[in-house]
């Protein structure tokens, strides 16, 4: 487990900002999972849907109470909500492709200059897995990337075309890293939002990818 | 119950050469019985397997893997056991990638008389280089065709007397799609209860899919019971 400062946590308590009360979504592997971590859901109005079958995702149990046959995609053990449903997986994807999950946040290897992403394979090495990522980028009415900046040799993961195979050619609507937030639109990326420990000039540097400024650039809060 | 069978009684009803459906979302859900004898079943070779996954590293599908009697897998997600990958290179297994969501449907559509479908899923990507690509109504989709099998291994959680089935939370996943396609349906059940003591409301997967039950006796975590 990451440590409670950690990059990933902040890009996740950032990435948590975006989900609103009545949203329906879907939490992909790595910093994504830590996202459930930061929205406030007392109401239970924020309902998590896992693509191995269940709708309205509960909180990890307490050790001891884990149910081996209770799980996310992540393989790990979770918990029923109040009002939560279970079904197969063909009726998962038929949720997730249909448009019914409103939000979904993924993590990627990279990310090109429209916006399109690469998050399943790796070139080189053998073609294994997949899973449900293909359907989620096709599917999920608004996509949500939350990734740190660099890989970790230090090289920008958001590039002008991804040496990596793409993951389906739909845009995504937003980038979160532990640099900056940037929106997209019809011709590229739109720098929102630059974190509080980072200039711009350091963003220029490591952003691999052309991207225009937003009129409205903010600095990040995570209070 | 004339359903009800040992797990040796299923494993006669496999050949070699044949494609097995087998439930479950990495283990769970994944039917440990009949995977364990098919363990020992080594009458039968040459297998083609469609699952999620392939097991872990001799676990659950990864011994029959070990065992060298898998020809093909067709999956959503073998990375979860490095044994596939360096079968795949050495040549000694056939794989073929599906999105999780068109690997699930596909195994509808091969229940449900379908002859394939249209999804947007993989579009534009490496998973789908020579299939048929079609635009419909401005947005680009892949023809993806009906899987079948020959025997289908599922894990339920409760069986009555005539095969109707229920499931446990998220142990249902891939299960009730491959009890309609295949020729032979095998449900290993957690519990076996009386006709008419299940709220046909509760039932997932009515019996005329089921062919054979199979009581569990291996759980989750690998302790064997009974």
């Amino acid at each position: 487990m990451l440590a409670k400062d950690s990059t990933s946590h902040k890009i996740a308590q950032r990435a948590a900002q975006e989900i609103k009360p009545g949203d329906f979504v879907n939490l992909g592997v790595g910093i994504p999972t830590l996202v459930a971590d930061y929205f406030q859901n007392d109401a239970n109005t924020v309902f998590l849907q896992t693509e191995n079958g269940q709708l309205g995702v509960g909180p990890s149990p307490m050790p001891g109470t884990e149910d081996l046959y209770l799980v996310n995609a992540s393989k790990l053990p979770v918990t029923e909500m109040i009002g939560a449903s279970y079904f197969s997986s063909a009726d998962s994807f038929g949720m997730i492709r249909g448009g019914h999950i409103g939000v979904a946040i993924l993590g990627v290897l990279q990310v090109n200059r429209l916006g399109q992403i690469a998050n399943w394979a790796v070139p080189g090495k053998a073609i294994m897995g997949v899973g449900g990522a293909m359907d989620l980028l096709v599917g999920a009415k608004k996509i949500i990337v939350t990734t740190t900046h660099m890989t970790k040799d230090g090289k920008p993961k958001i590039v002008d075309q991804c040496s990596y195979p793409l993951s389906g050619t739909r845009k995504v609507d937003l980038i979160i890293t532990d640099y900056a937030t940037f929106s997209v639109d019809e011709e590229g990326l739109i720098l929102e939002e630059l974190a509080s420990e980072v200039t711009l000039e350091q963003v220029e540097k490591n952003t691999d990818a052309p991207f225009r400024q937003s009129a409205t650039l903010k600095i990040r809060s995570l209070d | 119950m004339k359903k009800l069978i040992s797990s040796q009684e299923a494993m006669a009803l496999i050949k070699t050469g044949d494609t097995l459906m087998v439930g479950g979302f990495g283990l769970v859900g994944a039917p440990l019985t009949l995977i364990y004898a098919l363990e020992n079943a080594e009458h039968a070779t040459d297998l083609t397997i469609i699952s999620n996954n392939l097991g872990e590293p001799n676990r659950g599908l990864g011994k029959i893997l070990r065992a060298g009697r898998v020809k093909k897998a067709i999956g959503s997600f073998f990375t979860s056991n490095p044994d596939v990958i360096e079968y795949f290179q050495k040549g000694l297994l056939e794989t073929q990638l599906l999105p999780q969501g068109t690997l699930s449907e596909a195994i509808r559509a091969g229940g449900a008389g379908i002859g394939g479908f249209y999804t947007k899923s993989s579009a534009g990507t490496l998973l789908s280089e020579n299939k048929e690509v079609r635009e419909i109504d401005g947005e680009l989709y892949v023809l993806e065709k009906p899987l079948h099998a020959n025997v289908a291994l599922i894990r339920a959680f409760r069986a009555d007397s005539l095969g109707n089935l229920t499931y446990y939370k998220s142990t249902r996943n891939f299960n009730p799609m491959m009890a309609t396609a295949a020729d032979i349906v095998i449900a290993e059940v957690d519990e076996l209860v009386e006709t008419g003591d299940l709220n046909p409301e509760e039932i997932i997967t009515p019996h005329v899919y089921v062919d054979y039950v199979v009581r569990s006796e291996i759980k989750l975590g690998g302790a064997r019971v009974g």
